[in-house]
């Protein structure tokens, strides 16, 4: 019999401030309407000051640590998924693990793969868990991530977290991760060279062989290496780069939009790069009832998918309700928020220099 | 009330930085067994037992209430952009006081005696190519009504 793997603590964290699409295209001379209605995004997230990928990151493990109510110095492993990491040559999973408690006796190490990073964590993690190798292995998406001013990124680009804790014992899921299928080719649409301030790409027309073809085809790849149908799913949840993206997906492969909007945070908070299929899993685990089967695919640039079969468990209504009386769930994140102008946006940021 | 910044010394020997590391990331602190004192920060000697005191390692909730507070609107060096902040001395449940930034509220949000959480922050970045040094500061308490 195969080691089953799951899913033990879950949790989020997206910054309070949030500015307007509309308020960007102000500055920009666009048409705020049209910039809102194209991309499928009112408003994103803006860290504070004293916020980066690893401080998101702790937060948002805190939260899976508390709702996992394991003891930090059983985590065996700690992989952190970013393209945002506070520093060039420095590990941002010391921070993380050093700050839950979870050191010395463990395994860490930053992941970069653009926006699906933390899923590739929680592969990794997946593997370590299922052969034995450690316990439970935590995997974090975390990114504050930035575009040009001006640049068409600039109204996406947002800030988040989602970690995951994965386990081997049953009894301790709230969701069961059932398999995983990637797909992956060499296809440069979005990169970044060392000591570039902000990333390039290829513009609109990477959408179809980049994005497109690495999601359908991960998802269509698990369908097949499970024998399942979209049918047969509760919930789908897609990288979301906009608001608009995860819909057409779903419209290309006969999923009803109906199951891939409770997972679309996009629209309110942003494209946070390595948590955005993350935050949307972390979303549907906070509704889904024990039962309700999950499919998430991620994308990140460069390119490849990762596409995961979860079941919800019995386990989630327990853990659910006790976290939800101390801890921020991601509604409660969306909900705290305070909106800023272009000008504070610029301070947030640290954007003068480069303009 | 320029606690936090005494102890955030950007001058300050690596080895200290290193030293420092659990009590500011996670409020790692000290514990008296002999007269049950609670410490923060970290203690090698208990004051009130001297060598008859026995000092362990004590892991704090990051609970706690704000004892008092002031609102800084001109920061020193490396708090430019965050001013106006707010500086509170913040008492933990488990006895000991501290002085940490309360993030996310103004003056007027606040009063004495509000229950606060820790939370974790960049506290102050040596130089653009220095190193960043984290740390905790306190938020009030869950849940924003929503
Ligand atoms: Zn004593």
């Amino acid at each position: 019999m195969v080691q089953s793997v799951g899913i033990v603590g879950y949790g989020a964290c997206v910054p309070k401030f949030r500015i307007k699409s509309g308020e960007i295209a102000r500055v920009w001379g666009e048409e705020p309407e049209r910039i809102s209605k194209g991309l499928g995004i009112l408003e994103k997230s803006v860290p504070d000051v004293d916020e980066d990928a690893a401080t998101l990151a702790v937060e948002a493990s805190r939260n899976a640590l508390l709702m996992s109510g394991i003891d930090p110095q059983a985590i065996g492993a700690v992989y952190i998924g970013s393209e945002s990491h506070p520093y060039a040559v420095k590990p941002t999973a010391t921070i993380v693990a050093e700050a839950l408690g979870a050191t010395p006796e463990l395994t860490a190490a930053d992941i970069e793969f653009a926006c699906k990073a933390g899923t590739a964590g929680i592969q990794m993690c997946m593997g370590m868990v299922a052969s034995n190798m450690i316990r439970y292995g935590l995997a974090v998406g975390s990114d504050t991530s930035q575009g040009r001013p001006g640049d068409a990124l600039e109204y996406s680009a947002a800030a988040g977290a989602a970690a995951f804790i994965i386990g081997r014992e049953r009894q301790e899921f709230v969701a069961e991760i059932e398999a995983t299928y990637s797909f992956t080719t060499d296809t440069p649409d979005f990169w970044r060279r060392e000591h570039a301030e902000f990333p390039s790409h290829g513009g609109r027309f990477t959408g179809a062989p980049a994005y497109f073809r690495h999601v359908m085809g991960a998802t269509q790849g698990l369908f097949e290496k499970t024998g399942t149908k979209a049918s047969e799913y509760d919930y789908f949840v897609f990288h979301q780069p906009n608001g608009k993206f995860p819909l057409e997906v779903a419209r290309k492969m006969g999923i009803d939009v109906e199951k891939v909007k409770p997972g679309l945070f996009t629209p309110v908070i942003g494209n946070t790069y390595s948590a955005a299929s993350p935050i949307g899993l972390a979303g549907v685990l906070d509704i889904a009832k024990p039962g309700a089967r999950i499919l998430l695919t991620s994308f990140g640039s460069g390119a490849g998918s990762d596409s995961f079969a979860i079941r919800v468990t019995e386990g989630i209504a327990g853990k659910r309700e006790a976290f939800k009386k101390v801890g921020w769930q991601l509604a409660d994140y969306i909900a705290h928020k305070e909106y800023i102008d272009y000008g504070v946006y610029v301070k947030h940021r640290r954007k003068l220099k480069s303009m | 009330m320029r606690g936090h910044l005494v102890i955030f010394m950007p001058s300050e020997n690596l080895a200290i930085t290193w030293r420092r590391i659990p009590e500011r990331y996670r409020l790692t602190g000290s514990a008296c067994e002999t007269c049950r004192t609670n410490y923060f920060p970290t203690r090698k000697l208990c004051p009130k037992c001297r060598r008859k005191g026995k000092i362990t390692m004590k892991q704090f909730s990051g609970k706690g209430k704000i004892y008092s507070f002031t609102e800084v609107t001109s920061g020193p060096a490396g708090f430019e952009l965050e001013v106006p902040y707010l500086l509170a001395i913040i008492e933990l449940a488990e006895g000991p006081r501290l002085t940490a930034q309360v993030v996310g509220v103004g003056e007027k949000d606040v009063k004495i005696g509000d229950s606060v959480e820790m939370i974790f922050r960049r506290i102050l970045e040596d130089s653009p190519e220095g190193l960043i040094h984290y740390g905790y500061k306190f938020r009030l308490l869950k849940k924003v009504s929503i």
